[in-house]
């Protein structure tokens, strides 16, 4: 399936949780916010939300420093 | 909204002559800045910048908060701050060095860590606040407190080559923890003593910062508001989240029955 992901088109093995492509692309879910469909998906919903085919993903970094 | 009395002196009208000239400004507008308090929490990297702006563009009166002293390893992207201030209290470094720039600025120094106990009693007083600290825990704190008082701010955070912010008015859009949630987990994200940042990154981020504060409190323009800024300084690519507008967490919904309606949000009218 294609999926955009922070902007980019991605062709992906579908359909995936949010939980499984984070882990996939080495992200750890409590480090980052994700949006799905300019939704934000929750951490705790992130084992069972699904993506489907078409769908934006945002995954925003959490950054601390100031 | 801060009011707006007396008028520009001659020496005022020169020093703040290309401000006045842009349309949205103006001498109506300069004298709203001059009668403006703002708070910036954080005198670091992005503090420095977001100070050393505010300052120069004439906002009246300025809060400084951090309990820190100026360390060597601050100076690559402190500017606030130099060789002579490593050890002295970065508010005292930076109250010797933003007086150069404006002698009659009020600046009002909070030499301690913000904290529950004071964080209320320290934000209320400002129009604005910047959000300039180096820490998740104080990060969530001054967006609860800013929320549940109903004040406007701008959030930033920077790492190595990359950095986010946004804008926060209460009501109009989504706050940090909508989008954020919790904090990570201690040592889940880096820290820049661990991965380090380059100095330009919280320099522009502060920057913006600062651009937000002026733009809310002259009232034009769009806000950061409901959409989050990324600037990824190695591919040099600036790009913009939309955020959910509808987004409510536990924070903003007992904050909301608090709130007195405010009229500054992603739109704004002219």
């Amino acid at each position: 399936m294609e999926i955009q992901v922070n902007g980019e088109k991605r062709q992906w093995d579908g359909p995936v949780t949010v939980l499984a492509l984070l882990e996939a692309l080495g992200i750890r879910p409590a480090t980052v916010a994700v949006e799905r469909n300019l939704r934000i998906v929750l951490k705790e919903e992130m084992a069972r939300e699904m993506i489907h085919e078409g769908d934006t993903i945002e995954i925003i970094r959490m950054v601390g420093g100031g | 909204m801060p009011e707006i009395h007396g008028c520009l002196t001659d020496i005022e009208q020169e020093l703040y002559s290309r401000n006045i000239r842009i349309p949205e400004v103006g001498v109506e507008g300069q004298l709203k800045l001059l009668n403006s308090r703002v708070l910036i929490i954080g005198l670091g990297g992005l503090g420095s910048s977001a100070l050393y702006y505010l300052a120069a563009c004439g906002v009246g009166e300025i809060g400084i908060v951090d309990e820190d002293r100026v360390e060597l390893s601050n100076l690559q992207r402190q500017i606030l701050h130099g060789r002579k201030d490593v050890g002295r209290k970065k508010t005292v470094s930076a109250g010797r060095s933003i007086t150069r720039l404006r002698p009659n600025l009020h600046l009002i120094p909070y030499s301690c860590r913000i904290s529950e106990a004071n964080a209320q009693e320290i934000i209320a007083p400002y129009d604005f606040v910047i959000e300039a600290t180096d820490n998740f825990a104080s990060k969530f704190l001054i967006n609860d407190v800013c929320v549940r008082l109903g004040k406007a701010f701008s959030h930033a955070g920077i790492l190595g080559m990359y950095g986010q912010t946004m804008t926060i008015v209460p009501g109009k859009g989504p706050c940090y923890r909508c989008v954020f949630g919790d904090p990570p987990p201690p040592g889940a994200v880096p820290t820049t003593r661990e991965a380090g940042v380059l100095g330009v990154v919280p320099g522009v981020l502060g920057a913006i910062q600062a651009a937000e504060a002026i733009k809310y409190l002259l009232n034009c323009g769009c806000l950061l508001v409901g959409r989050l800024l990324t600037w990824d300084a190695l591919a040099m690519h600036f790009r913009e989240t939309p955020l959910p507008e509808d987004m409510r967490c536990g924070i903003c919904r007992t904050g909301a029955d608090l709130q007195p309606s405010r009229n500054n949000g992603k739109e704004i009218g002219k």
